[in-house]
């Protein structure tokens, strides 16, 4: 597929991002703009403190710009309230997190079940969740607690999580920050792979240049700031 | 900074997090339960004593069945004491065409010798202390029975068979609600001389009569000596300590029950304290460590930590004690028509015992967990797993719940009675946790039965098992206790009054004279009613079983000693009563006319006693009579028919002076037949018994009443152990909420979730209460009552919906800021 034919599946504009503080406002991004088409792995980098972890949340939703607009697949994402937001992190979005992020009192499955149930498919929810278990290579771990699994294990079930709902879109948190270097080569590996089966757009921030080269692109951050590409 | 200084500033900013507020809010709730009913039961102990000299009328006392003996009089004689009389005893006033029970009392010249006696000439004008005593030919009657007659002070009434003009109405009258503290029958107070014209007392009649005595301490105390060498049988010497047993009885055991019911819910309050200080302690391991890399030693850190939570234990027992005076009057409210006195302020002592109890129930339920901070390492600074608080242990209640033990133990003011208290609270506990186990096992099978919002609710119970059993048993035991005190009541008294036939006797007639008997039943066949049958009655005490005799000190029992030192009713009869069944022994075969033998009813023999064989010695009008007991009669006394304990054949008592009573039925149709028959033989005291049971039922509803107030505080501490323990996991729930939000969840999903969650664990704690509340129910009607009980539907009904109501109510008002805080805010932190 040639670059030219893939849609926009982000697009940032003008977005600008403030908090107060007790030493007055405090800019944490200024003047975003960029576009992400659909099947690109996007890599966002910089270092601690750039940025780059609430770009990701703006462009996810999670929060809310001092100014600027996010649209996803054409949808001015700040044009909708809180629950129109959620609505489109439940079709279209799914989330790996760094603090893998799983509810603790659910099984694997359950946990991995959650995205497709929310999106009203409860009678396929089981068997899609069991397949994507599969696919991460923990199907005899179904019935576990998060309490009872590694940490590289946990971030396989979060990745099947993601995955479950057949997002457009995936947005990843450093998703090795919290694993030894072995265990991170071998989720970035997965995740790569699932991310190429299903043709997601992936949008990853990191502060590792090993990771963003596998990337099709990086944008980079420095003190809030895009830097030329 | 001094310790002192900081511990405030740490109080002061900490407030702001929920879990102090939710320990101060559980001592106060302690502390206000304690009080509430601490203040009230001083106020009734204060109005006892502060009265006490009017309780009696006078310093000491001589009571007796009779009039005052030589022997006694010859003793006053040579003390300088004033003296005064007084004679009590029920009768009909008739005024008009109305006629009532009262309670009559002749007085002599210069009663009351303590006390005032206050009168008013006017209803509802002010009143003014009695000069002197009614005068020769007037009467004094209290403020009810003329609303009662429908008279006003000026008219005419009749007693017995003299004339009487009402000159004033009593306002206070001292020793009134003597022996009883229901004022059943109202007050006429009229000249002891009149008494002879209205020829009321007969030789049977029951009546009491006292002689007071007054004077300075000294020549008091050894008149007393005096006297009560010289009381005969049937005479007994009384001071002001013995005044009112009835009264002080009921106060005794209010105090305890009360007491104990208040104990229930400090006891909840301490787990909600144990909890908060859990999440207090963890929330502050950081800061604790940094001050211990900073130099501070263990001691210094628990010590500001302990004095933290002593100010806060300080303020909120103060103002629980405030609360507990202010919701005092919420039980004089509900009581004041059972207790019939006016209270004074209470004392100090409520206050320090509150207090007192609010520092009892923070350190043993607020130091175990505060310990912790001891041990935590400085290392932790580096290594933030080290120091965690350990996992909830059975120690971290153990420590408080016997320090309440103790404090149950205390309130029960005696040993046996504690004890038993204790096995009791400690049995209920016990029971209630199998039971909340048992539901939340029960419903860990369905938790896949179901969508997410299901899965969620559900789930959140289970996995929070500690928590939820302790939710399921406090929310269980508080809704249990009001589901009896309410729908179990009735339903008892409900079957209790069915189990009656409807033509059950609904009236007594009493002190019907011998030779009256044949136009007593002819008015009532005039009537066209049937006669009743009447049975004589004689007035007799047990002087003497087997020859030896008895005195008040033979038994140590409070009923026998009660039974032994007033006169019995005993009758004849050639046959036995329906209701009667023989337990020993052989009723007498018809030809037994004359024979000295005696058949006595089961319970009395029991209570002091007696067996088949003994003779019994009895003074009868200053006779002794003595016979043998040749059987023991069980008595069906809820039939309301006439029976006696003693029962001779036929020609063995007849001698004596008797009077006859009957009961009969009357039907409401012909409800004035009984003021006709009173106008004509005004001697017979008619007692209505429907009325009886009426005032008998307002009571138990007002003391049940009193109760489920002090249990609402039993409530309101399980809302608080609610509270402690979502606070506990708010972390947790705000987390939850994030990556569910984060997954697509919107806020209605999480709400059903929230709701699915309380509404289940409510629903559990109505099904266990009324499941606890039906099996109470069984066992009270059945064992205690001997009733039958029916199955109640509004138990469950009711005990469901106000479990599942109430707990989600308090549940979604507990998580409302779960639910409300700005999604932004929780998500924001994930990344």
């Amino acid at each position: 597929m040639s670059v030219s034919s893939r849609q926009p599946v982000i697009e940032v504009t003008d977005l600008d991002k403030n908090v107060a503080s007790p030493d007055g406002e405090l800019v944490i991004l200024h003047d975003i703009n960029l576009t992400i088409l659909s099947a690109e792995a996007v890599a966002i980098i910089g270092a601690s403190g750039s940025g780059k972890s609430t770009l990701l949340g703006l462009m996810a939703g999670l929060d809310v710009p001092t100014s600027g607009s996010v649209m996803i697949q054409g949808r001015d994402l700040f044009a909708l309230n809180e629950d129109g937001r959620a609505e489109v992190r439940r079709n279209m979005i799914g989330f790996v997190f760094q603090s893998f992020q799983l509810l603790p009192n659910l099984t694997a499955l359950e946990n991995v079940m959650l995205p497709v149930e929310l999106s009203g498919q409860q009678h396929r929810a089981r068997d899609t969740a069991r397949e994507f278990l599969d696919r991460v290579g923990l199907a005899s771990r179904l019935q576990h607690h998060p309490r009872q699994l590694s940490g590289g294990e946990q971030q396989r079930v979060a990745i099947a999580r993601a995955f479950a709902a057949q997002p457009a879109l995936l947005f990843a948190d450093e998703p090795t920050g919290n694993l030894d270097q072995r265990t991170g080569d071998r989720i970035i590996d997965l995740l790569f792979d699932i991310n190429h089966e299903r043709a997601t757009t992936l949008v990853l921030v990191t502060h590792d240049e090993a990771l963003s080269a596998r990337c099709n692109r990086s944008l980079h951050l420095d003190a809030g700031r895009l830097l030329k590409e | 900074m001094s310790t002192v200084l900081l511990s405030l500033r740490m109080l002061y900013r900490d407030w702001h997090s929920g879990e102090l507020r939710v320990l101060a809010l559980a001592l106060m709730l302690a502390v206000a339960s304690v009080t509430s009913v601490g203040f009230f039961t001083d106020r009734i102990q204060r109005a006892l004593e502060q009265q006490s000299n009017e309780l009696l009328g006078g310093d000491i006392v001589v009571k007796s069945s009779n009039r005052v003996s030589d022997a006694v009089k010859a003793v006053v004689r040579s003390f300088d004491v004033r003296s005064a009389r007084t004679v009590e005893f029920p009768s009909m006033v008739i005024a008009a065409d109305k006629s009532h029970l009262a309670s009559l009392k002749g007085v002599s010249e210069s009663y009351p010798l303590r006390g005032e006696l206050r009168i008013t000439t006017r209803m509802f004008s002010t009143d003014a202390p009695a000069q002197g005593v009614p005068t020769p030919g007037t009467v004094w009657l209290e403020s009810r029975l003329l609303n009662q007659l429908g008279i006003n002070v000026g008219d005419r009434i009749t007693l017995g068979d003299a004339e009487f003009v009402v000159s004033a109405i009593i306002t206070n009258e001292p020793a009134r609600a003597s022996g009883s503290l229901f004022s059943l029958a109202p007050r006429v107070m009229l000249n002891i001389h009149d008494l002879e014209r209205t020829g009321l007392i007969q030789p049977a009649s029951r009546v009491r009569y006292r002689q007071l005595f007054a004077g300075d301490i000294d020549t008091i105390t050894r008149l007393r000596k005096a006297i009560s060498k010289q009381l005969q049988p049937g005479e007994r010497l009384e001071g002001v300590e013995d005044a009112q047993p009835g009264v002080r009885r009921a106060l005794d055991r209010s105090q305890r029950f009360l007491g104990l019911a208040a104990l229930v819910s400090v006891l909840l309050a301490g787990v909600a304290v144990a909890t908060s200080t859990r999440r207090f302690v963890a929330r502050h391991l950081d800061s604790c460590a940094m001050m211990r890399c900073m130099g501070a030693t263990q001691s210094e850190i628990l010590f500001t930590f302990m004095l933290q939570l002593a100010w806060l234990c300080l303020i909120a027992g103060v103002t629980g004690c405030l609360l507990g005076y202010l919701l005092q009057y919420g039980l004089v409210a509900i009581l004041a028509t059972v207790i019939d006195i006016v209270l004074p302020q209470p004392s100090y002592i409520p206050i320090i015992i509150g207090l007192l109890v609010g520092v009892v129930t923070l350190s043993g339920f607020a130091l175990p967990p505060l310990m912790h901070l001891k041990h935590v390492p400085p290392l932790r600074v580096i290594r933030r797993e080290l120091g965690d608080v350990p996992a909830r242990s059975v120690v971290t209640y153990l420590v408080g719940s016997m320090a309440l033990f103790v404090l149950i133990l205390i309130q029960a003011h005696d040993i046996k009675l504690g004890v038993y208290m204790l096995g009791g609270v400690i049995a209920a506990m016990g029971l209630f946790y199998i039971m909340a186990v048992a539901v939340l096992r029960i419903l860990q099978r369905f938790k896949h039965h179901g969508g997410i919002v299901w899965r969620f609710g559900v789930g959140n119970i289970t996995r929070r098992t500690r928590g939820s059993i302790l939710q399921v048993m406090a929310f269980g035991l508080g809704i249990m206790v009001l589901l009896l005190l309410t729908l179990v009541r009735d339903d008892l008294l409900h079957e209790w009054e069915t189990n009656l036939p409807e033509d059950a006797p609904n009236r007594f007639l009493i002190n019907i004279q011998p030779d009256q008997r044949v136009e007593v039943e002819d008015f009532f066949v005039q009537q066209g009613l049937p006669a009743p049958s009447l049975f004589p009655m004689v007035r007799g005490r047990l002087t003497a079983i087997d020859g030896r005799a008895l005195s008040l000190d033979s038994y140590e029992d409070d009923r026998a000693s009660r039974l032994v030192a007033r006169e019995f009713n005993l009758s004849w009869s050639t046959e036995l009563q329906e209701d009667n069944i023989i337990s020993a022994g052989q009723w007498w075969p018809d030809q037994s006319n004359g024979k000295k033998i005696l058949s006595v009813e089961k319970g009395l023999a029991e209570t002091l006693g007696i067996e088949l064989g003994d003779n019994l010695t009895f003074s009868i009008a200053d006779d002794d009579f003595t016979a043998r007991v040749t059987s023991l009669r069980e008595v069906d006394w809820d039939s309301f028919r006439v029976n006696f304990f003693v029962l001779a054949p036929p020609g063995v008592l007849d001698s004596y002076p008797a009077t006859y009573i009957t009961s009969l039925y009357l039907p409401a149709s012909n409800g004035n037949v009984l003021n006709e028959l009173v106008k004509s033989f005004p001697n017979i005291t008619v007692i209505d018994v429907a009325a009886v049971m009426g005032q008998v039922r307002t009571i138990i509803e007002r003391v049940t009443l009193a109760v489920e107030y002090v249990f609402v505080f039993t409530l309101l501490a399980g809302v608080l152990v609610m509270y402690a323990a979502i606070h506990a996991t708010l972390d947790e729930r705000i987390q939850e909420s994030a990556i569910l939000r984060t997954l697509g969840a919107d806020r209605s999903l999480l709400l059903k979730g929230t709701i699915t969650e309380f509404a289940g664990l409510g629903l559990l704690s109505g099904l266990v209460a009324a499941f606890a509340a039906t099996v109470s129910g069984y066992i009270l009607a059945h064992f205690v009552f001997h009733l039958d009980y029916a199955f109640d539907g509004r138990l469950w009904l009711i005990g469901i919906i106000l479990g599942t109501v109430g707990v989600c109510a308090a549940g979604l008002l507990g998580t409302m800021q779960v639910l409300r805080r700005p999604p932004l805010q929780s998500l924001r932190e994930m990344l």
